[in-house]
């Protein structure tokens, strides 16, 4: 897998949400990019900021309350978010296209499947609609949907989780895709099920060379998938680099915690052990690093010039190989602890 | 599907049963006596005031005039009125007239309801949500023969822009009525559609039809529509056989020579048969129209089987 020429880039991306009870910043100055062919996984505790951080990729944030405060979405080196609707339109789809974790309700429930995948042509290319569905019908068998031509016809409600995820797969990769952002694709569904969607989604990604921006909560997942991997954590990104890197020499503390949480991953701490705390209301985020209150290698007392960690915001900078970062004040530390 | 329509059907008749005996006993239950009514103040001698009993079965307990109706129903007999003219004679005359008052009306409350709430809905909190939001409410509020009175009373008096009374001029004095007779409905129809799109706008296939870089007019027009529809147009479906008695209020203040008023004029003048025969039809089409309802449910929403 190449990492060279990024498909998608995101720079610095803010996303807030206003709304009565005070402004919510979901995320906060975030960048991250996607390669051909790469897998990107983004990881976080739920609540990170994972998903509306895709969304303002996509262009599909609830608007009110959401708003992107700041930032560039580069597709093909294209600003998305100073882009024309109509410009921003032409590339969902064609361009970056999503899936979503619960098929059922992402799916819509009045028509059918063959419908639903077909609309991509008609609407991004004005396919006829013969050749749509003869396209739809073909997709689904793509996806290995046994009987497509039949399937074609029925509606979400009649296919079972993994069929229905599945469907899902093929309306995204409809139009061949640069980049397929995937949200939790396999969450909704039974580990036998999950196990066979993912190769599906590595088939693809194979056979098409299309950048995957991956969120899950399964380490193993990401483990076995991702090229490279932004760990997220009350909507920055805390830290980043190769997945071998990441998971077993983590340069977080943060990141730390989420490999000692999870059975399935070696990491460097070796007894099995839950992050303690909770994560922080987004609407009131702890000054200096937002993890700090949680973390069990906080400096406050005597800290360094700029070091403090529940004054100081750490920025998120290079450590250790190039390419890996880590916004902790003592990532050198805990790099080499 | 075709058994569960048959089994509807079926079950239409004890239904329908039951409907005509309780009407029947509350015309019984009139105070005065019909005859003494009918003949005003010219009074009528003893013998011809018998016969006209005899012949009304006036004199039979209420559940042997009720059996009695029965049986001639079953021969397809609805009764006569006290002038000796057939019921069926008047339902025939007069069905096509609240027929056509009340399709006027639901094409009004589809129309302007459908077009209220949809505008409405994609603009929350706009200057037009809270128009409809008030002028809603108002018409909710009040009761439909005021709003008739007032209704005729500015447009066909104050501003004589619509005939007052009658189906003089065609179609066009069906308007007035029609649009009185839809107000209740039209105000429900425009608040469900507003609800039902905002509810719609939110949930995930919305998500996805924006994420598919569908133009926002068919992400809203066919996705999130077609979806907000359903509970309106069954809702529509089912107030047909609504309207049609509700005709009664409407007819008589536009003095409309449909059922509606026929019913009333009967009532005055307790002439059962012809009030029984009536409000039953219009049992009948507000439980035939709550069977179209649920057929069409199903053809909308794909999820819907009745198996
Ligand atoms: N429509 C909204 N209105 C207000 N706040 C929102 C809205 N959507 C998201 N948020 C805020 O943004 C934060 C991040 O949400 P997001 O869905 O991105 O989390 P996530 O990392 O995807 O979590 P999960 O793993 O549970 O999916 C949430 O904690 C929530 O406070
Ligand atoms: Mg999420």
């Amino acid at each position: 897998m190449t990492t060279s020429d990024p498909v998608l880039e995101v720079e610095d991306l803010s996303v807030e949400f206003r709304t009565p009870k005070g402004v919510v910043r979901a995320v906060n100055e975030i960048s991250y990019q996607v390669g051909t062919g790469e897998t990107l996984a983004i990881l976080g505790e739920s609540g990170s900021g994972k998903s509306v951080s895709v969304q303002a990729v996509m262009g599909i944030l609830d608007s009110p309350p959401g708003y992107v405060t700041g930032g560039r979405v580069l597709f093909e080196g294209r600003d998305l978010l100073t882009a024309s609707a109509e410009e921003q339109r032409a590339v969902r789809g064609p361009g970056i296209s999503m899936i979503f974790q619960d098929a059922l309700s992402a799916l819509n429930p009045v028509f059918t499947v063959g419908h639903q995948i077909a609309e991509m042509f008609r609407a991004h290319r004005g396919t006829s609609r013969k050749e749509a569905r003869e396209a739809a019908i073909e997709l689904l068998d793509r996806v290995h949907i046994p009987a497509a031509r039949r399937r074609a016809g029925s509606f979400p409600h009649q296919f079972s989780g993994g069929m229905r995820q599945r469907v899902m797969i093929a309306m995204a990769l409809a139009l061949d895709p640069k980049v397929l952002i995937a949200d939790e694709p396999t969450t909704a569904l039974d580990v036998t099920v999950q196990a066979q969607i993912m190769e599906l989604l590595q088939e693809l990604q194979r056979d098409t060379g299309m950048g995957l921006l991956l969120i899950t909560h399964d380490l193993g997942v990401v483990n076995e998938v991702a090229d490279r991997v932004v760990v997220m954590y009350a909507g920055r990104v805390v830290e980043t680099g190769t997945v071998d890197e990441v998971f077993t020499d983590p340069t977080h503390p943060y990141t730390e915690g989420l490999m000692a949480s999870v059975p399935a991953v070696e990491a460097k701490g070796t007894r099995l052990r839950p992050i303690v705390g909770t994560p922080p209301d987004l609407a009131r985020i702890p000054p200096g690093c937002a993890f700090h209150p949680r973390c069990p290698r906080r400096v406050l007392e005597n800290a360094p010039p700029g070091k403090d960690c529940d004054d100081d915001v750490p920025l998120l900078l290079p450590v250790g190989a190039p390419g890996r970062a880590s916004a902790c004040h003592y990532r050198e530390e805990v790099l080499h602890a | 599907m075709g058994r569960y329509i048959a089994r509807r059907l079926l079950l239409t008749i004890p239904v329908l049963i039951g409907a005509s005996f309780l009407i029947f006993a509350m015309v019984y239950a009139l105070p005065g006596d019909p005859i003494r009514a009918l003949a005003g103040d010219r009074p009528l001698s003893e013998a011809v005031q018998a016969q006209l009993r005899a012949e009304y079965n006036l004199d039979d307990p209420l559940w042997l005039q009720y059996v009695k109706y029965v049986g001639g129903l079953l021969q397809g007999d609805f009764g006569t009125d006290f002038s000796g003219r057939a019921v069926l004679d008047t339902i025939e005359q007069r069905l096509p007239v609240t027929a056509k008052l009340a399709a006027v009306a639901v094409f009004f409350e589809a129309v302007i309801g459908l077009v209220a709430g949809i505008l409405a809905g994609i603009r929350r909190g706009s200057f037009f949500d809270n128009l409809v939001l008030v002028t809603t409410t108002l018409i909710v509020s009040i009761p439909v023969f005021v709003l008739g009175f007032v209704a005729q009373y500015l447009f066909g008096l104050r501003f004589p822009i619509f005939p007052t009374s009658g189906i003089n001029e065609g179609l066009y004095s069906y308007l007035l009525p029609g649009l009185v007779l839809a107000s209740l409905s039209l105000a429900y129809v425009a608040r469900l559609t507003r609800t039902s799109l905002a509810e719609n706008l939110r949930q995930d296939y919305v998500r996805t039809a924006r994420a598919k870089g569908l133009k926002p007019s068919v992400v809203v027009g066919k996705h999130t529509l077609r979806n907000s529809l359903i509970p309106v147009v069954t809702y529509i479906g089912a107030d047909v056989g609504s309207l049609m008695a509700g005709a009664i209020v409407t007819e008589t203040i536009f003095n409309i020579p449909g059922l509606g008023r026929a019913v009333y004029d009967s009532v005055l003048r307790q002439e059962g048969a012809v009030v029984v025969g009536i409000v039953t039809l219009f049992v009948f089409f507000y439980i035939f129209f709550n069977l179209v309802v649920d057929v069409l449910y199903a053809l909308l929403d794909p999820r819907i089987r009745y198996d």
